[in-house]
């Protein structure tokens, strides 16, 4: 039941994925780590499974869109250690226009709605997944509405324009 | 829809039918529709749509400062507010690196207990109306009401708050606020009391509950799960004992824990969670009486706004009422994930700040998405009834599902 320090968590990470994970940093505490689509499933079914750390609860899976950026798309998993109660992020960049990424279907039933849902939103396509259909927005949208270059508004509408209220 | 399986069987003595449950079907109280496959009452498969009242909060949350995101989470669980509102302020204060006096966390807590409190006398109220006794419902809402008039006293509306500030309330608790709240901790009990003898060994609500939806801790962590659903199937994880926020741990209080996670175990856990709440609130309103009457926000005035009368008539605090609106105060640029232990389970913001006056980007770890995932493939094999009692149980709020 002792806690495990973010020290001692890393290391165990490195000693099976070296050279395959950066650390992004601590902020708040919370152990923030990337790597690539390659090893993402193997490293969560590592983290789920190992007896010593246990990340056996999957907390959230969301995206983040940086348009600047080589690989706009970054996926980030929240898991949890329920027994050692320790949390870790996990990102994973995407390149543009290859938004794939293996579904972590395999490892928690529960990320299937969490990975539709970064579908519906950022357009990542969760290679493998048993049903990635949009989830909040209706099915016949064309875009994803979350990326930066959608306003939130249509430019185009004019039941707002000040004429219509004799401004 | 492609995914619903066709069949080519045209007798119709033999053949499934379609059944489609919702969107504003009366017994799913809110928008959910599942396409249900039946076999006479049984249900052979179910599709959950839904989305039907997504507001698009988080895309929204991009363009607001950070206080005016909070009437956002007030729509997520509309049936407890003040948790969503609290567990905002906390994550924006944790960025923000703001230490909240002892005093603002025991009012916090006095206000999350009593959210708590009424959006559990919903869902278990609800739940004997779904199987057939309207009584217990009728006389629980009644403390809901006292419940809201808690709130109104303390912010002035009741369903959607909008309680508190970045930094701790808007305004002090009045006398009035707490003589109703120790009315109510007076009055509630016995009422409580009655409610659980009403029901806890009733015969045809222990037939229609028990064993009905039974799901393992296995199968519950598997599909993370959270809240009193979890702790029904037997896995005791509540975010205010692990990663006590609000001063949690100052106080003494049980998480219970149900043992085979079935509608009459939910039941159980949420009715002693009742009772695990008022005995917080009865802490807190101890503790109270040793802090200073005065405080009830944080000193951090480049984040909580002046006092209107101080903005007119002195000059600091109209620089920081200028500074604070038009968002000119710099933010650290990082993230933070924090998650408070909302009615229906764990309740997380994720926050990504660049610097600027609204967050980068804000998602929601909105307990009733995750719960609800489950809900048709676990219907299947059930009777229709049963999943209509189960749907009640899992206390899926439309808000929060949707954001």
């Amino acid at each position: 039941m002792g806690k495990i320090t973010n020290e001692e968590l890393l290391k165990k990470i490195n000693e099976k994925f070296d050279q395959q994970i950066t650390v992004v940093g601590e902020p708040y505490g919370l152990l923030t780590i990337e790597t690539g689509r390659e090893q993402i499933i193997e490293l969560l079914e590592f983290l789920k499974n190992d007896t010593v750390l246990q990340f056996i609860y999957l907390t959230d899976i969301t995206a983040i869109h940086y348009p600047e950026q080589e690989k706009p798309i970054g996926v980030i998993y929240h898991l949890h250690s329920l027994i050692n109660n320790v949390r870790i992020r996990i990102k994973v960049f995407l390149p543009a226009e290859d938004y794939h990424i293996p579904t972590a279907t395999t490892v928690w039933h529960g990320a299937n709605w969490m990975e539709r849902e970064t579908y519906d939103f950022f357009g990542v396509i969760f290679d493998g997944h048993p049903d990635l259909r949009r989830i909040l927005n209706v099915d016949d949208m064309t875009v994803f509405p979350m990326r930066r270059e959608y306003p939130l508004e249509d430019p185009n509408r004019v039941d707002k324009k000040d004429y219509f209220f004799g401004r | 829809m492609q995914n619903h399986p066709v069949y080519t069987d045209n007798d119709p003595q033999t053949a499934p039918s379609t059944l489609n449950l919702g969107p504003t079907h009366p017994a799913t109280h809110g928008v959910f529709q599942n396409v249900l496959q039946l076999d006479g009452e049984r249900i052979m498969s179910g599709v959950s749509t839904i989305g039907y009242i997504h507001r698009a909060f988080e895309k929204i949350a991009e363009h607001r400062p950070f206080y005016q995101i909070t009437p956002l989470t007030d729509r997520l669980n509309y049936c407890s507010s003040p948790i969503n509102n609290m567990g905002w302020h906390m994550t924006v204060e944790k960025l923000l690196g703001i230490e909240t006096p002892k005093r603002v966390d025991y009012l916090r807590v006095i206000v999350m207990e009593l959210a708590r409190i009424s959006d559990h006398i919903v869902c278990n109220g609800v739940l004997g109306v779904d199987t057939g006794a309207f009584t217990g419902f009728l006389y629980m809402m009644e403390y809901r009401e006292a419940i809201y008039e808690i709130y109104e006293e303390v912010c002035g509306s009741r369903l959607t708050t909008n309680i508190g500030r970045i930094g701790g309330f808007e305004r002090n608790f009045n006398a009035i606020a707490f003589n109703k709240l120790r009315k109510f901790l007076k009055d509630f009990p016995p009422v409580l009391r009655e409610f659980q003898a009403l029901f806890n060994r009733n015969r045809i609500f222990v037939d229609r509950t028990k064993g009905v939806a039974a799901v393992t801790a296995e199968d519950a962590l598997a599909y993370s799960w959270s809240g009193p659903l979890l702790r029904a199937a037997g896995v005791d994880y509540d975010v205010r004992a692990m990663n006590p926020y609000s001063s949690y741990e100052d106080f003494d209080f049980e998480v219970p824990v149900g043992e085979n996670g079935d509608v009459y175990a939910r039941f159980l856990v949420r009715n002693e969670e009742m009772w695990q709440s008022m005995r917080l609130i009865e802490q807190a309103l101890m503790k109270l009486e040793k802090e200073p009457t005065d405080i009830f926000h944080a000193d951090v005035p480049e984040f909580y706004l002046p006092p209107k009368e101080e903005v007119y008539n002195n000059m600091e605090a109209l620089i920081y009422h200028f500074k604070i609106v038009m968002g000119e105060i710099d933010t650290p640029t990082s993230e933070v994930y924090h998650s408070v232990e909302g009615a229906n389970g764990e309740l997380g913001f994720y926050l990504v700040n660049d610097g600027g006056r609204s967050p980068y980007r804000l998602h929601f770890r909105r307990p009733s998405f995750i719960n609800y995932q489950m809900y048709a493939p676990m219907s299947r094999g059930m009777l229709l009834s049963d999943a209509i009692i189960n749907m009640s149980s899992l206390n899926v709020i439309a808000g929060e599902l949707d954001a």
